[in-house]
């Protein structure tokens, strides 16, 4: 069967560094952290005190009280991130082409802030006092139900729940469904909103978390010597895929062209990743395999680059063992650095992201890397947003469970 | 009248509705836009809110703002 080209036609972003594609990818471009003091609510008595919060973003301006107070955040990020990428693309969704449309979101955790909230209701005030829209919100796959009810999509509502892999996931999912035929056209992407104490106490039992309590801004640093773990980001990252004769014919903007999709298993551990990089090796080589391309086809790469100790040392090491000779070349760096890291949206903003680099052709910078941590030896495009020839550009995610996604754009060539 | 005025914010919070909109006639479905789910948070919210408790088959008959009203001054 001959697979159909599918492009990019719309983007939306809910990020830590802005709300909006434009405000954030001015703020990527210019180095600019999103990361600071928890003030979602009281984390004083936290051991990490520090996120990347959505901090211009008020759910008025996009919902009716009723509607917000029944969201998630998680949801009305991929809600919002969703009508922007809308928007953005000027297609118009109607009964005729509804069935044709999907709506495929990733997410690692979903609603664990309403689960706190009503576990305490449940112990201090009884069964008769939980609410008959909490399942409805707390369940992962509600931000690509969500999507799908706001805008009227009718084609394929999945969620992806990858852990940190999730949005990723999404994304080449998407990428498969058009290109296979099961629609025409799909809201793709990842979103995450876990600001609660529930999730820092448990990363942080697992020594994930950056302690770098008074220097938020320098608490992300991928790659860097004195990188102690990551930051927990919020946010949503939606584009909208299109196979590429349906965009033609209606005369839409194409951002970039989905070119691979790749996904492998670690068979390893719970939460580290192997040593030698094997699933991370295997997936980017499944990718590009998928792309048909080979290691001098790809100039940017979009790392997974969280800023733990163990996954930015292991990713080089994978990048070189893939690229060999090639990876000197590359151009790679991590925007979590910037936007934290967003759990299952990470790979629906990086996806984005990954768009608009090759848009503009543009490398967004790696911040905060001051001194390269042992074998981390790529130019990491440090401190700068770089203007540079991109001619496809590789987006890695890697997830707990040992999961791992990795994905190709290139530029758009008639 | 207490009963009735705090009822009426109950309704008008919950449902996303104008207060001048919750009249005793009207019916929590078919006038102020509520669905089935809406109608068990708003029959929680009046628990909580007047301390009472209200048996499911006694919730199911609780159609109108008027219903509410009386079933509230009737047991409070």
């Amino acid at each position: 069967m001959v697979k159909r080209r599918v492009v990019v036609t719309g983007i939306g972003l809910v990020s830590p560094v802005g709300t909006g594609v434009e405000r954030s990818w001015e703020a990527l471009c210019a180095g600019r952290s999103g990361i600071g003091h928890i003030t979602r609510y009281d984390a004083s008595g936290q051991a990490v005190r520090i996120a990347a919060e959505v901090k211009d973003y008020n759910s008025d301006e996009h919902f009716e009280p009723k509607q917000a107070r029944h969201l998630e955040l998680f949801v009305q990020y991929a809600v919002v991130a969703a009508r922007e990428a809308l928007k953005d693309s000027g297609f118009q969704i109607t009964p005729e082409n509804a069935p044709r449309v999907g709506s495929i979101i990733g997410c690692g955790m979903g609603g664990l802030p309403v689960i706190e909230k009503y576990v305490q209701v449940l112990h201090t005030k009884g069964e008769r006092r939980i609410t008959p829209f909490f399942i409805p919100m707390a369940i992962p796959n509600m931000g690509a139900g969500q999507v799908s009810i706001f805008l009227g999509t009718k084609g394929p509502n999945l969620s992806l729940t990858t852990a940190c892999a999730a949005g990723t996931h999404a994304v080449g999912e998407a990428f498969r469904a058009i290109s296979t035929g099961d629609c025409d056209l799909a809201f793709t992407g990842g979103s995450e909103g876990v600001i609660c104490p529930m999730a820092f106490a448990g990363f942080h039992a697992m020594k994930a978390l950056s302690t770098r309590n008074d220097e938020p801004e320098k608490a992300s640093r991928p790659f860097d010597r004195d990188r102690d773990g990551f930051i927990i980001g919020e946010g949503g990252g939606v584009l909208l895929l299109e196979e590429l004769e349906h965009a033609k014919a209606r005369g839409a903007k194409i951002y970039a062209e989905m070119a691979g999709y790749g996904m492998s298993g670690d068979a390893y551990h719970i939460a580290a990743p192997p040593e030698d990089g094997g699933g991370a090796i295997l997936c980017m080589g499944n990718a590009l395999a998928d792309a048909g391309m080979g290691p001098g086809d790809i100039d940017y790469i979009n790392a997974h680059g969280t800023s733990t100790p163990l996954n930015d040392e292991i990713e080089t090491r994978a990048i070189k063992k893939v690229f060999g000779e090639q990876a000197a070349r590359l151009a790679v760096s991590s925007t979590k650095s910037m936007t934290g890291h967003l759990l299952g949206g990470a790979g629906g903003i990086e996806a984005v992201i990954t768009a608009l680099a090759l848009k503009h052709q543009m490398a967004p910078p790696t911040i905060n890397l001051e001194q390269p941590g042992p074998e981390c030896d790529l130019d990491y495009v440090p401190g700068q947003a770089r203007a540079m020839e991109i001619r496809a550009a590789m987006s890695n995610s890697f997830g707990f469970g040992g999961t791992n996604a990795v994905m190709i754009m290139k530029r758009y060539e008639p | 009248m207490a009963v009735e005025e705090k009822l009426i914010d109950i309704i008008a919070d919950q449902l996303s509705v104008d207060k001048a909109k919750v009249v005793p006639g009207a019916s929590f479905i078919d006038d102020l836009g509520a669905d089935s789910l809406d109608l068990v948070e708003l029959i929680m919210a009046m628990e909580e809110a007047f301390d009472i408790e209200i048996a499911d088959e006694v919730a199911e008959k609780i159609v109108t703002v008027q219903d509410a009203i009386d079933h509230i001054n009737k047991i409070s």
